[in-house]
């Protein structure tokens, strides 16, 4: 579904090129749940950026569905740590923003939205402001304008890092069940090995700058997950330790 | 440790016992309008005391003559001609000036390829001072109130422009990428997304120019024109009158104050809306 051809990425900063991607190929299959875990700044992000369509490869093609891609991307729904709410919108009128964008009347938006807003748990914070919201709420509101969007792929760019624990679980919880029932494809940026294991089908280990992919590891943990208690099976430690033992690597090369 | 706290003590003991003498800036609302009050009635009194005795009565005039001024003209209604026809060039030189320079800032703010070449150009025309543009709205627009709107227009559109235009490109570019995963056209990013984000700077660069606006207007009247305030301060002065002068002064002031008055009602309306909108 999504196929990254030799993808090179670099940048043009203060009269030097930086390289962020290095000859990455990598192939995910649809409704697959891949996680990307690296050191903070070594182009991961760079990475869904080009699979959005928002940044283009320096090097190589990043095809999507059998095309390549040369604009942005409009079957991904893309999530960041900054949730990207418009802040002059409440709770409703977010999530339906793609629905007005393609021209659905305003009573059938409003329909809509309230029952994904439901889904994801919003209920009764309709008419809230995101500065109203808490972090958690302002990510379940994406979550819902996502799902109201119908986006095919998810790009999550360590979308809950800013969380507590409790509320990662219960994120990680609602992104497992949004993604069996739509039949989401998921590619997850994140630094959190932990997360990484609890949701993805794969996870790949990149380098530090410029990214490529240093180990890559299924992970056949079987399905649905408990996300609250899969954490303390042996198979779920015995992956976390291999991953982490190659993934220490780059964060030991970075001290000396 | 507890010689601070003993002390605090005392302090609050004191509070108690001796009631604390009021401090100047405490004064209520009532006591601060009475002081106000007296502080302009000394210095009328104290003008009136002075004209004619320590400076000539034909340089600073006197209160009693400049209300006699202004009571004339309020009889006769010709200062209502002159301050409608100087609100309508302010209020018309606003709405076009905003208007415009609202547009302008967004067409630049959104096509980098116009705002880099108009560049240079703008950056002379913004240090011009606008006023030197008169004899030009006079010539093209005649000595009726359109050189007087075209003043007025001229210097709000600037500062709305360079508002807007910060406005615009201060736009989460995230915002504008999140939109454009979502198919918004280029059409609906600028309706949906710049404008709406770049409303707060826009009513920033609305409110500081609604005095140019006055400014503007009186300047156009001053120059070239048989009406309005700009105008009659002018022949005020022209037939020696420091009377006529001082009086259309205090009615220019109390004009200012009433629009910035009118403001801030319109910005109490707008504050939950700017609140949401950070």
């Amino acid at each position: 579904m999504i196929d990254l051809r030799h993808v090179s990425k670099s940048f043009y900063k203060r009269d030097a090129f930086v390289d962020a991607v290095n000859d990455i190929s990598l192939t995910i299959a649809r409704r697959e749940i891949v996680a990307i875990i690296g050191p903070s700044g070594c182009g991961k992000s760079t990475l869904l950026n080009m699979i959005a369509g928002l940044y283009m490869p320096t090097k190589g093609n990043v095809v999507y569905k059998g095309t390549v891609i040369d604009d942005v991307n409009t079957d991904v729904g893309y999530m960041t740590q900054k949730d990207n709410l418009l802040p002059w919108r409440n709770v409703r009128e977010n999530v339906a923003f793609p629905l007005e964008l393609a021209g659905v009347a305003k009573a059938e938006r409003a329909d809509r939205a309230n029952q994904v807003i439901e889904h994801v748990g919003l209920q009764g914070f309709e008419d809230r402001f995101p500065t109203e919201l808490s972090g958690g709420m302002r990510k379940r509101a994406c979550l819902a304008r996502m799902l109201l969007y119908g986006a095919e792929t998810a790009l999550l760019d360590e979308p809950f890092a800013a969380l507590d624990a409790q509320l990662k679980l219960a994120m990680h919880d609602l992104v497992l069940r949004l993604a069996a029932e739509n039949g989401q494809t998921v590619v997850l940026v994140t630094h959190d090995l932990m997360e990484a294991v609890t949701l993805a089908d794969r996870v790949l280990v990149c380098t530090r700058r410029p990214a490529t992919v240093a180990l890559e590891q299924r992970i056949d943990l079987k399905r649905p997950r408990d996300v609250l208690n899969v954490r303390f099976t042996n198979e779920f430690k015995e992956l976390y330790d291999t991953l982490w033992e190659r993934l220490r690597l780059e964060y030991h090369e970075e001290r000396v | 440790m507890t010689a601070p706290e003993t002390n605090l003590d005392t302090r609050a003991a004191l509070e108690v016992e001796t009631p604390r003498r009021a401090q100047p800036q405490e004064m209520g609302g009532v006591g601060m309008l009475l002081c106000q009050t007296a502080l302009g009635i000394a210095v009328l009194l104290m003008w009136q005391g002075a004209s004619g005795r320590l400076v000539d009565n034909f340089f600073i005039s006197n209160p009693i003559d400049v209300a006699y001024r202004l009571a004339g003209w309020t009889m006769d209604g010709s200062i209502f001609r002159h301050i409608g026809a100087t609100v309508h060039a302010t209020m018309m030189g606003f709405a076009i000036g905003s208007v415009g320079g609202a547009i302008l800032g967004v067409w630049l703010g959104v096509s980098p390829l116009a705002s880099r070449l108009l560049n240079p150009y703008l950056n002379a025309l913004n240090a011009l001072p606008k006023v030197a543009l008169a004899p030009l709205f006079v010539l093209w627009f005649g000595l009726g109130i359109e050189s007087k709107i075209a003043l007025a227009a001229v210097l709000v559109l600037f500062l709305v422009f360079l508002n807007t235009f910060a406005g615009v490109r201060e736009v989460d570019q995230d915002l504008i990428d999140g939109a454009r995963l979502m198919r918004a056209t280029r059409a609906q990013v600028i309706t949906k997304v710049i404008i709406p984000s770049a409303m707060s700077w826009v009513f920033a660069g609305l409110k500081i120019s609604v005095p140019y606006a006055l400014i503007g207007a009186v300047l156009g009247e001053m120059i070239a024109s048989n009406r309005g305030l700009g105008y009659l301060v002018q022949f005020s002065g022209s037939q020696f009158d420091t009377a006529g002068v001082f009086a259309v002064l205090f009615v220019i002031a109390l004009l200012a104050v009433g629009l910035n008055y009118l403001v801030e009602m319109v910005q109490n309306r707008m504050e939950r809306w700017r609140i949401v909108s950070r």
